[in-house]
Parts: C-alpha cells; sequence; structure tokens
C-alpha cells in the first residue's frame, strides 16, 4: 500500500567518476524502494547517471574543489530526484536536438535527451554557479502501476 | 571480424575499451566488424557515442561495422535516439557475417 510518509535524503559528491557510479546505484535502490517495477528503476536510474555525469564531467569538470549534490524525494505520487553541480552552467537554450540528422552522429550530446526520454518531467535551472537538474517520475506512470512488492 | 562484448559500455569503463578495440582492428587491417552485443547489459550515452564513433571510424577508414545481438535495453536506447535506422544491426550470426561481403 502506497502511504504518505515521504522519504528526504541528499548527497554531496566528490567530481569522480565513482560519484557517477554512486548515484547510480543510490537511484536503483530508491527507485526500487518506492516501487517502480523493473523497467522504471531502470529509466530511472539511466536518467541519474546521465544527470550525473554532467555535473561531474561538464559542470565541475572533475575539479576536487567543486561537488555534486544528489537528492532524492519520494512521496506517494513522484520520485524527484535533484543533481546539481558548481560548475560553469549550461544554457537550455543552447542544447542541440541530438535528433536531428546533422546530429545523428554526432558522439556526444545525447544526455540530457535521455533523461527526458526516461522521466516524465524535466527542468533545468542555473545556479550561481552550477547547474541544478530537477527529473520527475510520477507514481501512477509507467512506472508502477498495479505492482506491488511482497516483502 | 566478430567482436564479443559483455558488461556496460559506459563512461569510464567500456567506452575506452571499445574505442581502442576498434582502433586496434583497424590498424591491423579489419575493416569488417561485427560488434557482439548480445551480453552487454547497459549502454549510456558515453557508450552511445562510442559506438557511433566506432561506426563512422570505420565507415570512414573504407569498412563497415555492423550490430548484432541486441539486447531489449539496447534495442530500446538505439530506438529512442533514432541510430537504430544508422546501423546495419542483425540476430543472426551467420547471416550476419556474410552480409559483408555483399
Amino acid at each position: 500500500m502506497a502511504d504518505m510518509t515521504a522519504m528526504r535524503v541528499s548527497y554531496r559528491m566528490d567530481s569522480t567518476l565513482e560519484s557517477v557510479n554512486q548515484a547510480e546505484d543510490l537511484a536503483t535502490r530508491v527507485a526500487a524502494k518506492a516501487g517502480f517495477d523493473e523497467e522504471g528503476v531502470n529509466r530511472i536510474s539511466m536518467a541519474v547517471r546521465e544527470a550525473a555525469v554532467n555535473a561531474v564531467l561538464h559542470g565541475n569538470a572533475y575539479d576536487p574543489n567543486k561537488k555534486m549534490t544528489v537528492g532524492f524525494e519520494s512521496t506517494s505520487a513522484a520520485l524527484v530526484i535533484t543533481v546539481s553541480d558548481e560548475g560553469r552552467g549550461i544554457h537550455p537554450n543552447d542544447i542541440p536536438d541530438p535528433l536531428k540528422p546533422e546530429n545523428l552522429l554526432k558522439q556526444s550530446g545525447r544526455g540530457i535527451f535521455l533523461m527526458r526520454a526516461f522521466m516524465d518531467e524535466v527542468r533545468i535551472r542555473s545556479l550561481e554557479p552550477g547547474t541544478e537538474i530537477t527529473m520527475i517520475k510520477n507514481v501512477q506512470g509507467e512506472g508502477a502501476e498495479g505492482k506491488e512488492e511482497s516483502k | 571480424m566478430i567482436v564479443d562484448l559483455s558488461g556496460r559500455i559506459t563512461l569510464g569503463e567500456g567506452s575506452v575499451v571499445l574505442r581502442d578495440l576498434v582502433r586496434d582492428l583497424l590498424n591491423k587491417g579489419s575493416k569488417r566488424i561485427l560488434l557482439n552485443l548480445g551480453d552487454v547489459t547497459y549502454i549510456d550515452s558515453s557508450g552511445i557515442g562510442e559506438l557511433v564513433s566506432a561506426f563512422t571510424t570505420v565507415r570512414n577508414g573504407g569498412g563497415d561495422l555492423k550490430l548484432l545481438n541486441l539486447t531489449k535495453k539496447v534495442h530500446d536506447l538505439l530506438q529512442i535516439t533514432k541510430l537504430y535506422t544508422v546501423f546495419d544491426i542483425k540476430d543472426d550470426e551467420a547471416a550476419a557475417v556474410s552480409s559483408f561481403s555483399k
């Protein structure tokens, strides 16, 4: 049974590849606990991995003095995940569409597109300095419908 | 040349392995490369980028790179990113091998 209990946690991490893997693992665990099915959990953890790669690689550029913050808020309605960095920031208007024919064979530029494909809502906000990405997956969505974990 | 890949193709893990492997194959003169992704459990956007890069590198070198045995997860990813139509994707190894010589 879904209850009204909200869970909120946040982690401040170094700008390393280990943190990217850690963020992905955390997302997997939180999403499973929130009741999403296997496919939903996969999509959520992939979206979080993409956001974490952006934060560590493009945002903080592996700078040991800059941190990535990953936050999870789970309610009966949705799982809300924020990933923020302390980098130079991105402008949402500058993000190219990876599906355009001229971009199809580019090596990079698919991260935010994949986050949008895997989550119900993705918001990008500029911080001073840095970028915050908020990703929402609704519990009623394709993720958790009709499947309850029996423990 | 059939290459069996397994595990994860992600930033910091399989991406570099894949890049080095394709470069080695090209240096050794292998121009027809079939990547068997049957045991690949996970690909992120860096891994997709590496696959695309391998594809264009091999093509630019006058060769061809095809993909074999996609898992559902990888299949879905290539579909979402519209790369399903870019890559030549095969389900049957023998048919895939013979398709190179045509």
